[in-house]
């Protein structure tokens, strides 16, 4: 598919109103000498604001859709735009990307590793301390903000990884499976959080995970992937009222809906 | 403190033993100097020795210092630019496989007779270990985390001011111990290839002399130095990598 010549959409470059669009996107590898399809003519769109979580088995390309989005990557067919960026360094302009792993530098302590974010892009040490403390603050981190990683659970070094993702200031949050490293609890406590946060710092949001509890949890809407080749093959919308909490959510006869029809097109793609 | 007295335990074996060979009557005395005699000669050359180990510490700190700079240069330059670190590889190495021992005459003869050989060899034999640390410090860093940078828009340089050079320290002060033990060797190696002061031109001075006790206290001296440098160099480390810092079981 030829897809890069349509009409680009009017959508100004804004906080509030970048999307994300792939359209007919695939993406192929070599390894070992042979050719892999990792995504195959996948379309997915996230409208501004809105939080996508997309869910699908291990290996079905998850990754690599996100860093195509950011720019750390070009499809081999079809487009991806965020926002109005097509190409992959303006992408990378509109993206901010929090992988997996905290990946917080160890001598740097909490407000030096968020303002990372900002000194990326210029800012003065001291001033991109300054500038990362009320962010603490307002998301209860006050007391950490001198604490070095290695002090730090790894629960509250992801939060700090939260806070230097939304420090890049883009208007389109990707995040890789941002709580997979995590222990169950943990893991609970930082969906609550996270919902909390993007409440407060609403963003264009595409979620990677794995868990479709924490995806139904999340999302606006979830996207299921099939195995490799990955594409999406069913889009749930969730309808459950926000600000939700977990307690609430799980027993919403709604999220056991949700669920089952999640993990039904996820076995059906098996 | 258990770790300390063992140490000192296995430092007082090896005196003891070490008297004991020396006071068998079939062990010449120009050979082997005892302990005893080599505390002597300590006592009474001390103004001397201390004369000519500030020669040779000079040479080993000064040529200590270049090999930084150089080093640190070097493996950043040959980190930032791939030919030029598969050109320069080979060479590094090459350059460690030159037996000093031949090179030293060269350079006194290239020169001359003052301190300029010394601190080219001193440097030459330190350069080595911290350039091949340093470089293997810069390629250390996880690939993710350099997706990371580029993600949040770092330029070359910002990505390797704010997280290679600082990742690559740890290496860097690994270079810098083995360097700090090897440059004594060095330094002695440039004063035996034509010197008129220094603890090893003393030391080879005192050996055609016959003067076995002032030959031993030397060397005590010459690994004392060493040994220093090298703790120095540690807790060097400890000061400007305060997060490597490994947890030591009690």
């Amino acid at each position: 598919m030829q897809m890069q010549t349509e009409a680009p959409e009017k959508e100004p470059l804004s906080l509030e109103q970048t999307g994300v669009a792939l359209e007919g996107v695939s993406r192929r590898y070599r390894a070992r000498r042979r050719e892999v399809l990792a995504l195959d003519a996948l379309d997915l769109r996230v409208a501004p604001r809105e939080v996508v979580a997309v869910v699908g088995p291990s290996g079905c390309g998850k990754s690599t859709l996100l860093e195509l989005v950011a720019g750390l990557q070009e499809p081999d067919e079809g487009s991806v735009r965020a926002g109005a960026a097509a190409g992959a360094a303006a992408r990378r302009g509109s993206c901010a990307y929090m992988p997996q792993r905290d990946l917080l530098l160890p001598w740097r302590d909490g407000l030096a590793n968020a303002g990372l974010a900002l000194e990326c892009q210029g800012v003065p040490r001291a001033e991109a301390r300054r500038r990362a403390a009320p962010l603490f603050e307002r998301f209860g981190l006050a007391e950490f903000e001198r604490a070095y990683p290695a002090d730090l659970s790894g629960g509250m070094r992801q939060r700090i990884a939260f806070l230097r993702t939304l420090l890049a200031g883009r208007p389109v949050l990707l995040l890789d499976e941002p709580f997979g490293a995590l222990d169950s609890m943990t893991r609970a406590a930082m969906q609550q959080w996270l919902a909390g946060a993007l409440a407060a710092e609403p963003r264009t949001v595409l979620l990677v995970t794995h868990d479709v509890g924490e995806a139904i949890f999340l999302a606006d809407r979830v996207a299921i992937m099939s195995p490799r080749p990955g594409r999406v093959v069913a889009e749930l919308e969730v309808t459950l009222p926000r600000p939700r909490s977990r307690r609430a959510v799980v027993t919403d006869p709604e999220f056991a809906r949700l669920e089952e029809r999640a993990l039904a097109a996820l076995e059906g793609g098996l | 403190m258990r770790r300390v007295a063992l140490a000192a335990l296995l430092l007082l074996l090896a005196g003891l033993a070490w008297q004991g060979v020396a006071s068998l009557h079939s062990v010449d005395d120009l050979t082997l100097a005892s302990p005893v005699e080599t505390w002597r000669a300590l006592r009474d050359d001390w103004s001397l020795l201390m004369d000519n180990a500030w020669v040779t510490l000079t040479e080993v700190l000064l040529g200590l210092a270049i090999a930084v700079v150089a080093g640190l240069a070097f493996a950043t330059l040959m980190h930032l630019y791939r030919p030029l670190r598969d050109a320069a590889y080979p060479l590094l190495v090459a350059s460690q496989a030159i037996p000093i021992v031949v090179l030293a005459p060269i350079f006194v003869l290239a020169f001359d007779y003052g301190i300029g050989p010394k601190l080219a060899i001193v440097a030459l034999i330190c350069f080595f270990p911290i350039t091949v640390n340093v470089l293997d410090g810069l390629r250390s860093v996880e690939p993710e985390l350099l997706k990371l940078m580029r993600s949040l828009g770092a330029s070359r340089l910002q990505t390797l001011r704010k997280v290679e050079l600082p990742s690559a320290m740890p290496y860097f002060f690994s270079g810098l111990r083995i360097a700090a033990t090897v440059s004594v060797i060095g330094a002695v190696f440039g004063e035996w290839a034509g010197a008129d002061e220094g603890l090893g031109r003393l030391v080879l001075l005192g050996n055609t002399q016959l003067q076995t006790p002032r030959v031993y206290a030397g060397i005590v001296i010459l690994t004392l130095m060493a040994v220093a440098l090298f703790a120095l160099a540690t807790l060097a480390e400890r000061v400007a990598c305060p997060w490597n810092r490994k947890e030591t079981p009690a």
